[in-house]
């Protein structure tokens, strides 16, 4: 169908503010990663915009030979993956188990959770209870709190419960048990919805400093977004005053802030694409319907 | 009775194991705190604990509400939120009819990958990165500068008065793609003839918008809106941790980093679950009152 004239100036205002919006998104996020490329004590005259001025490697050099981020690194890739896999198992399990109308205690569940849902026992109380099972200084605090998500069992429930009932059937018939049916069945033929709450359940974990910031005082138990927002704010002067021990004319304490953003942030830029499809399938499963 | 339950309970026994997991974590995660609730009544120490802790009634409540700080926190929150909910909620929505509206599909996309993207970034990088920007020599002040519009660098950050544009156009930025997904998906699930019939009876584009795909997505927007006035009193810990100083705390104090202030880095357990209490309270509150009102204006409502 041919286009109208009001239609065609539509589009070119709507293209016109899409370049707009786009620009404002991109631009500042280009400038980061320019500024990380620069030479610190040159980048603090300004005016550096969309390409380094002074190029240099050294922020990223320095950086990295700090070997504290590495081991921040590995706490963080760790709590994200065991994290994922746990999260996935509990509150799958449970939610495979809720979607069968006849399992006993069903009701009382689902109940317990909606209450759950407007009734939050509250920062205080909830430190309380995790200080008091003595998960503090551990690394199981980043895991076992969180293994268990109403909100997610619930989008799984409507998951599973909406899969043809003949494929469990004739399984059972062949004498699979609840659970090869679970593992052979059930969780292949929900993969964009359980790759939408892994990426969900793995941003966030790859993203949380807040439990590091309560719960943890050992250094080696630090994520890397804990590392980060030390090195950024003043409580972790300190630590980023390390980074005046080198005695150097080419980074200054922001510039190594610049390139230490752009590591922690490059894993989640690189798996980002690739998982689009399935949180937006999985967005529309999850969201829409109930 | 007894015999039949428990056949019918290990009958089906792998389902039982599958849930139970679940059952101990929230009981554990989210009842038990609950209980811990009552502490706000009671003049808390670590040593004596939940039981052993004396009884004070409703003094931790009078305590606050008799606090100047406190009703400067309030405003705090409420102003901050409400900006974001009257600035950030139609931009959502308009954005994303205007992203449905692109004809041209791999602009459609790329338009939406880039959208979502800030969405992932987590507050620390993001905090780091409005630092950065909003900096003396930052893109911003470089660019006022170099056009002429100021004459000195401005220090934003450090300006209590900016606080709440910061807040609001930070969240926004980070945040206004990523709202756009649920938009966008009710409005593919409009019907198409019903744009056709708009077109024979000579609607024009903008007519089309408002009378096909507004009321189409009128639910999801009811929906949205409901769970943002329930949310309006938590603005956001994360985003006040990474963005907060000396300079800006008279305006950038909300209820949750009050609450986590004043319990967790001074130790006043009691009173700060009181005001956190005090928060949910009113959320609930909202909540339900505009879930009434919009059960009245429309047809959709939550409950």
């Amino acid at each position: 169908m041919g286009l109208d004239r009001g239609e065609k100036i539509f589009n070119m205002f709507n293209m016109l503010f899409m370049i707009v919006f786009i620009s404002v998104i991109v631009f500042p996020l280009i400038n980061i990663i320019a500024l990380s490329f620069n030479n610190g004590y040159d980048a603090m005259k300004g005016g550096i915009y969309l390409m380094p001025r002074e190029f240099t490697l050294v922020n990223y050099e320095t950086i990295l030979k700090d070997t504290t981020i590495y081991r921040a690194f590995g706490v963080t890739v760790a709590k994200t993956v065991i994290g994922v896999i746990g999260h996935l198992a509990i509150t799958g399990a449970a939610a495979y188990a809720l979607s069968k109308s006849y399992l006993l205690g069903r009701k009382i569940f689902i109940r317990m959770g909606i209450i759950t849902m407007f009734f939050y026992g509250g920062m205080i109380p909830s430190f309380l209870v995790v200080k008091s099972l003595g998960l503090a200084n551990s690394f199981w605090v980043y895991i076992i709190p969180v293994l268990f998500s109403f909100y997610d069992m619930i989008i799984l429930m409507n998951f599973f419960r909406n899969l043809p009932e003949s494929i469990e059937e004739s399984a059972k018939i062949d004498g699979a048990s609840v659970f090869q049916i679970f593992f052979k069945i059930i969780v292949p033929l929900s993969f964009p919805v359980l790759a939408t709450i892994a990426l969900f359940h793995g941003v966030y974990q790859w993203n949380d400093f807040f439990v590091a910031k309560l719960y943890v005082t050992d250094k080696t138990l630090y994520p890397i977004q804990y590392y980060l927002y030390q090195m950024l704010t003043s409580a972790g002067a300190a630590s980023s005053a390390k980074a005046g021990v080198y005695i150097s004319t080419a980074f200054t304490t922001q510039s190594l802030q610049q390139a230490t953003m752009i590591i922690t942030t490059l894993p989640i830029m690189l798996v980002y694409p690739f998982l689009q499809k399935y949180f937006i399938s999985g967005m529309l499963v999850g969201g829409v319907k109930e | 009775m007894l015999s039949k339950f428990r056949h019918k309970f290990l009958s089906q026994w792998e389902l039982q194991v599958m849930v139970w997991p679940s059952i101990i974590l929230m009981v554990v995660f989210s009842f038990v705190p609950m209980f811990g609730l009552v502490i706000a009544f009671q003049d808390y120490s670590p040593l004596s604990g939940f039981t052993g802790s004396e009884f004070v009634g409703w003094d931790n409540f009078k305590a606050f509400l008799g606090d100047n700080d406190f009703y400067n926190v309030l405003t705090n929150t409420l102003g901050i939120s409400l900006m974001k909910l009257l600035i950030g909620f139609p931009l959502e929505i308009v954005l994303a009819i205007l992203i449905n509206q692109i004809r041209l599909s791999f602009f459609k996309k790329f338009t939406q990958t880039v959208s979502y993207l800030p969405h992932f970034l987590s507050w620390v990088i993001l905090g780091g990165m409005i630092t950065s920007w909003l900096g003396s020599t930052g893109l911003l002040n470089s660019f006022l500068l170099s056009t002429h519009l100021i004459s000195e660098p401005i220090s934003f950050l450090s300006n209590a008065n900016a606080y709440w544009w910061i807040a609001t156009l930070s969240d926004i930025w980070k945040e206004v793609g990523w709202g756009t997904i649920l938009y966008l998906a009710a409005i593919a699930g409009i019907d198409p003839s019903l744009y056709e019939a708009a077109k024979v009876d000579g609607a024009k584009i903008l007519k089309r918008i408002w009378h096909v795909t507004i009321p189409g997505i009128k639910n999801i927007i009811v929906l949205m809106f409901l769970l943002r006035v329930g949310s309006i009193l938590g603005a956001n810990l994360d985003q006040t941790l990474v963005l907060q100083n000396a300079s800006n705390m008279p305006r950038s104090e909300v209820i949750d980093s009050y609450v986590y202030h004043l319990g967790l880095a001074q130790g006043d357990f009691s009173f700060a679950t009181a005001v956190g209490i005090f928060s949910s309270v009113v959320s609930v509150t909202l909540l339900l009152i505009a879930n009434v009102l919009t059960k009245k204006l429309s047809d959709s409502s939550i409950f």
